[in-house]
Formats: structure tokens, sequence, C-alpha cells
């Protein structure tokens, strides 16, 4: 049954009807709606058989999350930008003691300067940390998401992000359709850990491994990748079949396959720039879009495959790599070693700018007529970094830009009145 | 597509208001979609909120920069922030005021907008005396109804008896038929 | 085994296995049958204070809960040379995550037995002095404060030997390590009021707080069982010399911890619900100088003509602790007295005192 529901709130019912035996929560905008609708249904009786852990660190929730899976325990937790950072220890070693937990990740920027709003930068910081990282679209497919990465985690014995855009999606109510728990027991088999902490079977996990293996473990580490991008196919299958609705998977294609120029994007920007992709059809523009769902593992030959006929690729990103420019776009790069495609890299949406129809219409215009460049910022405010640009080009050494630039914008006083 | 824009204070209910906009719209078997403009959580800084309502599902995820209809529920806001910023023509104007659209100052508005698709309604008052606080966000959705007739009174009243319970539901929801009256018949308001 | 009230002194130690007792007096490390929590082989130095003080506590532990438990393990010293690839000594279910860690694993383990209904089975978690007092202690704290049901030990060997001997927040004051160099007009690490993870720990009143010395054995035993015997956060504190970074003699392990205990400068103590309760009373009190002069960490304080003037300062934190601790008995000397109160937690007490 549909319900009117915020994207947040509907993340929480359905993990808890995951059936969670151990939460770690820590708060941090804009994730905390999430951990909030998990510890009511846990107070209220609705989640039983679940420990709700309130920790003092994103460092402790994630290390919260690697005892109880290690114990046993089906483990959730999320979070976002600083958050995410704060636990970056935790997470390559909870991906290297191949620990099934899933986390929500509600994607924002990473100061300075601080910033809550939603882009990549946190999820992409972390992107080779060692978990999947499956990016949602859309709040129901946020929802089915969390559903299947419980199934691909505890089958491939890996931790799962689920990433999720910070406010566009955790704080935007839509009509939602929650799977029912006995939808969700049928899909989502009990928990049965592959190495556990038990007395009745003393076991070591987390011992040293010296120079005589560690390159085997790394290559196993990106062999069960690998092999986790059937996993994530099959599961996304299984999920249509049982829900009558298509979510996940590693791609989705829309127009792809005819196309000259594709979109390449994650994420909820999804919505807008198939809504101009459909406008520029009608008006005869040769033009697609594809989304990439699962980035880590990342599907190159089956981005290779649905982009083999274009001529170019935008791919539009919600982070920058600073110093060398997009970070997706290298990705897709590399995939399409073998084939003349001109890839585009679009920087957009940063801390929290909207990616308006407007402005992507013009930019897929000056894609089809050939003239966008190899790094591109949408809606860069040129005045402003021209006017930063300048002295530094005059030979002035260059400082703090954001405070540099808000003096200028009058925000912060420069000088003392 | 009907394109709703909010603005208010941290406080007022903005967002719930978007989001009761948007659950009556979904009650009436329409798509629906609404979201704040998003900021930290402060009482009394400026908030907008916004809802969208449609036939068909809906894919966008930009702001409102357009909207079909305005709600203002914090006159004073009328002097800091561009509220009125990407109306349309046709669009409607509601303002949570005593005082009425000529008094505001707002007479330009006036002269390119049909008459009666601008309004200010006494929302806070009505929400003191329906609910004790002055909430105005419900009175200022009941306003919007019967303005706009996007959703009905009754989808409405669903609304807000799915979202509060008690006194408080019963209060808002009273708020809001006010508001729809205010709108509907002025003789008796 | 329970605990044997006679006290032997005769071979330098308090602790002596058992072998001078009857067969049926005998402590179980006797039993050359024995299979312990660390098996032997580990990598160890010689005279590893931190072997034997985790040996004996896991085996206590082990007893106490009839071999149900879990250990989580901080990275540092036990955890490397405990778990040499491919090889492990734990006989226990052990995980090993992080450095700064250990307790938030813990209470992770805790919060799945709980909720799998098999809290029968009971949680360790345990690291040396970084990652416990500094890198840890955000995560210790929090455990306690959250009331997590995890006995948690700290192994203090007072530096981060595990990287070479390099300062940490228990490194005693004017003692040299890799990063505190005996130069200049202070030598060694400074003066300071340190870190008491200890009383840090009684200041969030949880059940059980001890400090112990692998010089007493037997009461490192009794303290892990007792702290079993409590649920909730507990935390024991075991003063673990390392002959590597102290530059001590590996055949004195033992002697240097009880001098430490003895002069004074490492009281010990247990504390139930954030007060004091019992205090192992200095026996035969031995300057401070007797402790440092067997270490190289401080021997730039006896060179030539030596720093008298540190040294002093070093007694007077002795005494000090005595003092505070009441670390001299009332009555008979060697045994342990109850209800001391060291004016840290009783606002009370503090405030009918007024300013000094």
């Amino acid at each position: 049954m549909r319900r009117q529901l915020e994207g947040s709130q509907a993340v929480a019912q359905t993990v808890a009807r995951c059936r969670p035996q151990v939460v770690s929560a820590y708060p941090i905008t804009p994730q905390t709606h999430i951990v909030e609708g998990i510890s009511r249904l846990v107070r209220s009786g609705k989640l039983t058989g679940c420990e709700f852990v309130n920790v003092e660190s994103e460092f402790a929730a994630c290390s919260v999350a690697i005892g109880a899976s290690a114990a046993g325990a089906r483990t959730y937790t999320a979070t976002a930008s600083q958050g995410l950072l704060y636990m970056a220890e935790a997470l390559f070693n909870a991906s290297g003691l191949g620990l099934p937990i899933v986390m929500t990740v509600a994607n924002r920027a990473l100061g300075a300067p601080i910033n809550i709003w939603n882009d990549h930068s946190d999820a992409m910081a972390l992107r080779d940390c060692g978990w999947i990282q499956l990016y949602a679209a859309d709040n129901q497919e946020a929802v089915d998401l969390h559903v299947q990465a419980y199934r691909i985690a505890e089958e491939l014995s890996l931790p799962v992000m689920v990433c999720m855009d910070g406010f566009v999606l955790t704080h935007a109510f839509e009509p939602l359709e929650v799977p029912t728990q006995e939808q969700v027991d049928a899909f989502l088999p009990v928990f049965e850990p592959r190495q556990l902490l038990d007395p009745d079977e003393p076991m070591t996990i987390g011992a040293m491994v010296g120079p005589e293996a560690f390159t085997e473990v790394r290559y196993l580490a990106h062999a069960k990748h690998i092999h986790a991008l059937d996993t994530i196919t099959q599961t996304a299958e299984d999920f249509r079949e049982r829900f009558g609705r298509a979510s996940g998977g590693l791609l989705e294609s829309h127009h792809t396959a005819e196309a000259e120029t594709v979109v390449v994007a994650l994420g909820s920007v999804l919505g807008t720039v198939v809504e101009v992709v459909d406008e520029l059809r009608e008006q005869g523009v040769s033009i697609g879009a594809l989304a990439v769902k699962s980035y880590r593992p990342f599907p190159a030959q089956e981005l290779s495959l649905a982009l083999r006929a274009a001529k170019r690729v935008v791919v539009l990103e919600r982070a920058l790599a600073v110093g060398a420019g997009g970070i997706v776009s290298a990705d897709v790069r590399n995939a399409l070693w073998q084939h003349p495609i001109d890839v585009h890299t679009v920087i957009a949406g940063l801390g929290g700018r909207a990616i308006t129809r407007k402005s992507l219409r013009t930019l897929l215009d000056s894609a089809a007529g050939g003239t966008l460049g190899e790094l591109e910022f949408l809606d860069l405010r040129r005045e402003i970094v021209e006017r930063q640009l300048q002295p530094i080009e005059a030979g002035e050494r260059p400082g703090p830009h954001a405070e540099s630039i808000l003096r200028e914008l009058g925000a912060v006083r420069a000088e003392p009145v | 597509m009907f394109a709703v824009r909010i603005h208010g204070r941290g406080g007022q209910g903005v967002v719930t208001a978007a989001e009761l906009l948007s659950l009556a719209a979904f009650t009436e078997g329409l798509e629906a979609q609404a979201f704040p403009s998003f900021g930290s959580e402060r009482m009394g800084a400026p908030v907008v909120a916004f809802c969208r309502i449609d036939t068909e599902p809906i894919r966008l995820r930009e702001p409102i920069t357009e909207p079909d209809a305005l709600v203002i529920q914090d006159p004073t806001l009328l002097h800091h922030v561009e509220v009125f910023g990407g109306l349309r023509e046709d669009g409607c104007v509601l303002i949570n005021s005593t005082r009425s659209i000529e008094q505001l100052g707002l007479s330009e508005l006036t002269e390119r907008h049909r008459p009666q698709r601008l309004a200010s309604v006494p929302a806070s008052e009505l929400a003191r005396t329906r609910l004790g606080r002055p909430i105005p966000n419900a009175a200022l959705l009941g306003a919007l109804a019967a303005q706009t007739g996007i959703v009905s009174l009754a989808a409405l009243t669903s609304a807000i008896n799915d979202r509060f319970t008690g006194a408080t539901a019963q209060g808002n929801a009273a708020a809001a038929t006010d508001g729809f009256l205010h709108i509907e018949e002025p003789a008796h308001a | 085994m329970s605990k044997q009230d006679g006290r032997f002194y005769q071979t330098g130690t308090f602790a002596v296995g058992g072998r001078l007792l009857q067969e049926d007096q005998r402590a179980v490390q006797s039993d050359p049958g024995r299979s312990n929590a660390i098996t032997m082989g580990h990598r160890a130095c010689q005279g590893c204070g931190e072997a034997l003080g985790a040996r004996y506590a896991l085996d206590a532990a082990l007893r106490a809960t009839d071999g149900r438990l879990i250990a989580a393990n901080a990275t540092g010293c036990l955890e490397v040379f405990s778990t040499p690839f491919p090889e492990s000594s734990w006989q226990l279910p052990w995980i090993h995550s992080l450095f700064a860690n250990a307790p938030a694993v813990a209470s992770g383990v805790a919060a799945a037995l709980r909720a799998k209904g098999r809290e029968n089975i009971r949680v360790v978690g345990q690291g040396g002095d970084g990652g416990t007092v500094d890198i840890g202690l955000a995560c210790l704290s929090g455990m306690f404060e959250r009331g997590d049901d995890v006995l948690y030990i700290c192994y203090d060997n007072q530096g981060y030997m595990n990287t070479g001997v390099q300062r940490s927040a228990a490194t005693p004051p004017a003692a040299r390590t890799a990063t505190t160099e005996p130069l200049g007009f202070h030598p060694g690490n400074s003066f300071g009021q340190g870190k008491s993870a200890p009383l840090i720990a009684m200041a969030h009143e949880i059940p059980y707080v001890a400090t112990a010395t692998v010089a007493d054995l037997r009461d490192l035993e009794a303290k892990v069982t007792r702290a079993m015997g409590f649920h909730g956060p507990r935390y024991l504190h075991v003063l673990v010399p390392c002959p590597l970074g102290w530059g001590s003699a590996t055949a004195e392990t033992i002697l240097i911890a009880r001098l430490a205990k003895e002069s004074g400068l490492f009281p010990v103590f247990e504390a139930v619900d954030g007060r004091i309760t019992s205090v192992a009373c200095i026996r035969r009190q031995v300057p401070v100088s007797e402790y440092l002069r067997r270490q190289k960490r401080f021997a730039h304080l006896f060179d030539g003509e030596g720093r008298p003037d540190v040294v002093e300062r070093l007694q007077a934190l002795a005494e000090r602790n005595i003092e505070r601790f009441a670390l001299t008995a009332p009555a008979e000397a060697g045994e342990e007295h109850t209800d001391v109160d060291i004016g840290l937690l009783d606002p009370l007490a503090v405030s009918e005192r007024g300013p000094a």
C-alpha cells in the first residue's frame, strides 16, 4: 500500500522490517530522521529483538556495528558527511573483516567551509573503503535498496552502503510503498554469519597478515567485488519478480542504446535529468541517460556495453576530486578505454546548489552542439571566482578562499566597525 | 503540475504545511511531493517549503522557482526575502495578515494579478482562537484549498487528522475550516 | 580455585604459583596440563608483563564465566605478539578491529549477545595504555556511560611500546621515551597531572573499578573474578612492566611491578560504584629511587651528579598517593583496608573543606 511518507521515515520502517538486531546511532544532519524513526520503533515495541545503542561518535557507531556483526547480529547504522569521514578507519576495517553491515549514507558535502547540504563528496571520498556502494535515484529506490542491501551483504559477507541524497530525498514527502513484513521475510533469509565469535567454537578474527599473503587478501577482496556485480544483478531481478517493481541493479538505461549523447549520473538528480532528456528527445535531439546504481563495485563492462553506440558522454558529478577533476568520469573513461567516445565531466550541485532543468537544458544543448569542455562546472558564478583569481594571477599569494569570498559578499565583516 | 511555495519562519510549521498539503493531495488520489528548503534547525529563521501536485508521478527534484501558488506565513518576510520571485501571472498569493493586500502595500501586485487570486487571511488569529497558539499553517492551507481548489477541505481535514491527534488535530482542523470559509464566504468571515 | 588468604614473601613475589603449598591448595597455574587463554609460543618479549597479566586476567575471566567469554582487543603489543601470521595464541573467541575502538567493539558484541538472548556469554575488552587512555578514551567513556556489560582491562606499560617506546598519557613524569628525550633542564617526560584512567573510570560511577599489578597475580585474579560478578561496565587497570621500554632486566618484571606499588607510585585499590572500597596497603615502603634505579628510562636521574631534585619530586608524587589513597595501613602492615575517601566524588566534602 502506498503511503505519503518522508523518505527518512520510509527507510526507517523498511530497515525495521529487515529485523536488525543491533542498531548504533549517532546524530548528524541530514541522516538523523532515520535513526530517530528506528528509535521510535524500538521504544514503542514495534521493532523487537533489537538493541538500539546510542554511541558517542560515528567512529563508535561503526565500531559497535563491527562488534555486533562479528557476534552474529544483523546490524545497521546511518551517517552522513563528516560522520562518514569520522568512521573512515572503521569502514575499511569492517570490509576487511567481511562483516555484512548495512549503512545508510544521507549524502552531504564535506567542509571546510562547513556545509550541511547535499552533494556526493562524503561517499565519493570513501568510495574505495571496500564497501559496496549503491545509489538511490529516488525514495522508493532508497527503500527497496535497503532490503536488497541486506541480502547482498549477507550473501557475500561484505558491508553495503546505501547512498541517498541528503535533504533532497531524506526530507522529501512522497507516495511510497514500504515493503510489508511478510514480503521482507520472504525475500530476506535469516542471517547466518559465515564466521562468528562464539565460545562453542572459538576463533580469532582480525589477526595480522604479513607480506606473505596481504596481496592475496586484497586480490580476493577485489574478486569478491567483481563477483558482487552478479549478486547485485540477481538480487535486483529477484526483487522485481517478488515486489513487481524495478529497483537497484547495476545501471539503468533511459534511451541509451540509440543516443548520440548520454548523460551519466548517480542519485536523485536522475529524475530531473530524465525530464530534460525527454524534452530534448521530443525536439529531436539524440540523447539518453544512464543511471549508475552500483558505484562500488563499478560495472565497467556493463557500462561500456550500454554506452558503445554513444558519441559523447556527459558525466554529471556531485563531487569534485580537487586537483584532478571528475571522480565518476575517471571510472567511466577507464571503462570506455576501447571506445572512441568523448567523456565530459560536469561538476554540479555541490553543497546543495540546485540542479535545475534550465541549467541542464543549456548544458545539454552545448554538449549536443559539441561545444562542451572536458571539465565544466554547472552554474558556476564566474564573477565570484574571477574576482578571487585576478589578484592571484597578478602574483598575490593566495589565502583561504572561503573566508575571502564571504568577506567580499559581506557575510563576514572584515574590519571592526 | 501544480506547484506551491510556502514562506515562513522556523517554528511556524512551514515544512509541516507543505507535508500536509502533499498528504491531502495524496488522499485525493493525486501524486504529490513536499520538501523543505533545507537548513539548520533554528527558530525564527526564514524557511521555504515546496509542494508539487500532479496526476502523474513526479520525477523533478529542483526547487520550485515558478510557483502556481504562494503562501506567506509571516508578513514580515515581505520586506526581507524575495517571496514573489517567479510567481506565475495567473498565480495565487495568500498572506497571513489581518491587513488587506492594499494595506500591506502590495497594490502593485493587484495590477498584475486578478484580485480574487490575491488574499490575506488572519491565520495567526484564527489559529490562536482555535488552537491557543498562533501557528498559522492549517488556516492558510484551508484558505489555499478554497482559493485554488487543488485539494478539498475534506482531504485537508483528513490529512490533519492523519498527522495530529486529540485537541491539536481538532484545533488545526477547525482553523483550516475557518481559513477555508474566510475565502469561500468572505461575508461571514 | 579460590583466593588464598596467606601471602608469601619469601621468593620476592606475592604469588608463588602454589609451589610452596600443599597439592590441594595449589593454584591452577601450577597444573602443567592446564590450558591458558593465551597459549605459549606467542611472540612477546622476554619478561613481558603484558603477556603475563593478560594470561592471568583472561584465565581468571574464563574460569569465572565457565568459558563463556569473548574478547575484543585493541591494536598494540598484545594483539601483535599474540596473532603473528598465520598463527593465533588465543584459545577464546577473540576479535581485533582497530587501535581506538576496542571498547566500542566490545559494546557491539555485548549488544549482539543481548539481542540474541545469549547474555550468559560475557565480554572483555582489552588494550594497552595508549589504546585505552589516549586514542581509545572516547570509546571507553562511551562504553562506561551507556552501562554496557563489558569488563575492560587496560594493561598499562606506560608508553607506546609496540611502535618503539613513545610517550603516552600514562607515561610517568621524568621517564625517558623516544619522544621525551632526557635532555635539558626538565629531562624526560614532563611533570603534570597525567591521566589516571582508573579515576576517570570512577568518575563514571560504574559498578567496579580496580587496579592491580603483575606482582600480585592472585590479587589480579581475584579482581577479575570479582569484576565478573558484576554486570555493567567494569574497568581494571593492570600495571605491566615492559623490559624493552623501561630498560629493565627481564628477570625483574615482577620485582619492578612490586616496587611500583611498594613505593606508592602505583596505588592498588578497588572501587565500587565510584567509591574506593579497599586499598592494597604498602607492606614495607621503599623510596622511589629503589624503583627508578632499576630502569634505564630513569637512568638520567642518577648519572653523574644525577637529578636529586627530580627524584624528590617523584618521591613527593608517591607520598601524595600514599596520603590520598591511605596506602600505609592503620593497623597491620600488608593487610587491605576499606572505605577510603579520596575526596574525589563527594561534592559535599569538597564544599565543606572550602578552598585550600
